[in-house]
């Protein structure tokens, strides 16, 4: 474990570490004392202040803070200590290696020639996270707030608002302690200032949100980022969650750290099960509701909300598609690590069992995008999850991203006076100025298309869209920084 | 006992006083602010008509977007140039 506040002295000379709840210590006493006197050994023990002797070379470790800052695992712990600090150790009994450490010969002569050390008590898993809370120098600033004893600590936290209406593990600071470790930046390091109270926002106070939403550390830096790319102005995070309309931020996820963090791009993708992608999305919604006070009432106005409001995040299967990937498609290199987040609506499922070729399934993906939000409506956007067994008819065909988007573009063209106002005695439609022209579906790029899915299922999925850009929200992509 | 990092803002909720009800109309600049959803105008012609007619002086305006925040110039221009606003949101 780093350590990080200032590391208190070691005697110099010949130390030894131990405690008296490890029958390999009790066994090694003799010769502990023995070296005291004959090579000026220095005792540390960690629990009984009088073990191995009440003697002037026995030091007590009392608050561990000796056996933490210097990482001892294992009792007894033999080292050779200069200007305070170990050069050199060895752990356990074992009368070879004791003797040719210490130059000492003839030791403990009576003792069986070997016996493994037991765990150092500064790792006992009892006592590890409150001893890296008081000596790790964490420079966490959030405010403390203590639960009262008769207080039951997870409903502790609905009862403060913070919650989504789920369970979310309490943000001790052991938990957040260990949530930072999962990144390189600092913890007052503001990344972003949240919407919809426009609140600077620290690295730690997403670790916090992370370890109530149950992520682990290691996906710390997705959260960060997609935190980060959901709160510029392109995105637009206040119009997202103040609109009427049912949409989200919807996290999609390229690159090594996909695999690295264990992310779901196969079977029930974009359902539950998998522990990233269900975390990742909800602590990216915890921060707007407790940093930038978005609630459902409050500024979030969805007339309906959504499922995947919950959170939504997922990573593209990368392997198994023929294509670049979308972040590559976006101008990235598939050695970054990546999050995209578009505001859309919930998923909508696309069924074709027969198309064998791909003209004929990209004439009914098109027939199908049609109607995504209504069929009178135009330039929206969408993003399209084509699943494993759709692709390998681009794949079977030699199709590529460009070729499959440039023919489905040319089959969403749509006659305005098809769409006006009235029109089939729907009253919803375009204004009459737009009479006469041809518009398309999607305005051009508004179609963004991800590979993921399980292998099986002649499936696909498209979601709906929102106000398209530059009024309402376009679509950001950003590098994970560790 | 359990401690936890508070995970807000941190931001005690802030109190604003309503300003005072003008107890007339009659000579008070009124603005109305068209948010720019679809027929947001018909509501708001209709409304400087009334607004008018108990002596009210009218000043128009209109967001770029819906879907965002009033810029802050213009929110600025209202607020120094009106005794009151209303904020038409329609579909």
């Amino acid at each position: 474990m780093a350590s990080t506040s200032a590391q208190p002295a070691l005697p110099d000379g010949l130390v030894a570490v131990v405690k008296e709840d490890c029958p390999t210590c009790v066994l090694v006493a003799p010769v502990l004392a023995d070296l005291a006197e004959r090579a000026g050994l220095t005792a540390i023990t960690q629990d009984n202040a009088t073990f191995p002797d009440n003697a002037s070379w026995v030091i007590h470790d009392q608050d561990l803070a000796l056996s933490w800052h210097h990482d001892i695992v294992t009792v007894p712990t033999l080292m050779k200590v200069e200007n305070g600090r170990p050069t050199a150790s060895i752990e356990g009994w074992e009368r070879d290696a004791w003797e040719a450490f210490t130059g000492v010969r003839d030791l403990g002569a009576e003792l069986p020639d070997w016996r493994p050390g037991c765990g150092s008590l500064s790792v006992d898993p009892n006592l590890a996270d409150q001893l890296a809370v008081r000596f790790s120098g964490s420079s966490m600033t959030s405010r403390r707030v203590e639960l009262a004893a008769l207080e039951d600590e997870w409903e502790a936290m609905w009862d403060r608002d913070w919650s989504d209406g789920l369970p979310v593990v309490p943000p001790t600071e052991a938990r957040v302690l260990r949530m930072l470790e999962g990144t390189t930046r600092a913890p007052d390091e503001v990344v972003a200032v949240v919407p919809p109270d426009l609140v600077e926002c620290t690295v730690e106070k997403i670790a916090i949100n992370a370890v109530m939403a149950g992520c682990k550390p290691e996906y710390l830096p997705v959260v960060i980022t997609a935190v980060e790319a959901i709160c510029t102005d392109d995105f637009n995070m206040h119009g997202v969650l103040a609109t009427t309309m049912d949409v989200g931020p919807i996290i999609i996820v390229n690159g090594p750290i996909r695999d690295e963090i264990g992310m779901n791009s196969g079977g029930n993708v974009l359902g539950q099960g998998n522990r990233a992608n269900s975390t990742i999305g909800r602590a990216v919604q915890l921060v707007v509701r407790n940093i930038g006070g978005g609630r459902p009432g409050g500024v979030d106005r969805s007339a309906h909300g959504s499922p995947h409001k919950f959170g939504l995040a997922f990573a593209e299967d990368e392997a198994g598609s023929p294509w670049e990937s979308l972040a590559e498609s976006r101008g990235f290199a598939s050695d970054q690590s990546t999050v995209t987040v578009w505001c859309g609506g919930g998923p909508q499922v696309f069924v074709d069992q027969l198309s064998r070729t791909p003209e004929s399934l990209t004439k009914h993906f098109a027939a199908y995008l049609m109607t995504n939000l209504t069929p009178k409506m135009v330039m929206m956007e969408t993003v399209l999850v084509i699943g494993p067994e759709h692709m390998s008819r681009y794949r079977d065909a030699g199709w590529d991203r460009a070729r499959f988007l440039s023919e489905l573009e040319h089959h969403l063209q749509l006659e305005t006076d098809d769409l006006l106002r009235g029109v089939d005695g729907i009253e919803e439609g375009l204004p009459e100025a737009f009479a006469g022209n041809t518009v398309g579906k999607f305005w051009p790029g508004g179609i963004h298309v991800v590979h993921a899915g399980g292998a099986t299922g002649l499936f696909s999925m498209a979601f709906s869209g929102w106000v398209p850009p530059p009024k309402g929200s376009v679509c950001t992509t950003k590098e994970i920084i560790r | 006992m359990t401690t936890v990092l508070d995970p807000t803002a941190e931001q005690r909720a802030e109190q604003r006083e309503l300003v005072t009800r003008p107890e007339s109309l009659d000579g008070l600049t009124i603005g109305l602010l068209d948010i720019s959803k679809p027929r947001g105008d018909i509501f708001l012609d209709r409304l400087e008509e009334k607004l008018t007619g108990f002596g009210a002086k009218v000043n128009r305006y209109m967001k770029p977007t819906f879907a965002k925040p009033a810029p802050v110039d213009l929110r600025h221009e209202i607020a120094t140039s009106c005794d009151a606003v209303i904020e038409a949101l329609a579909d």
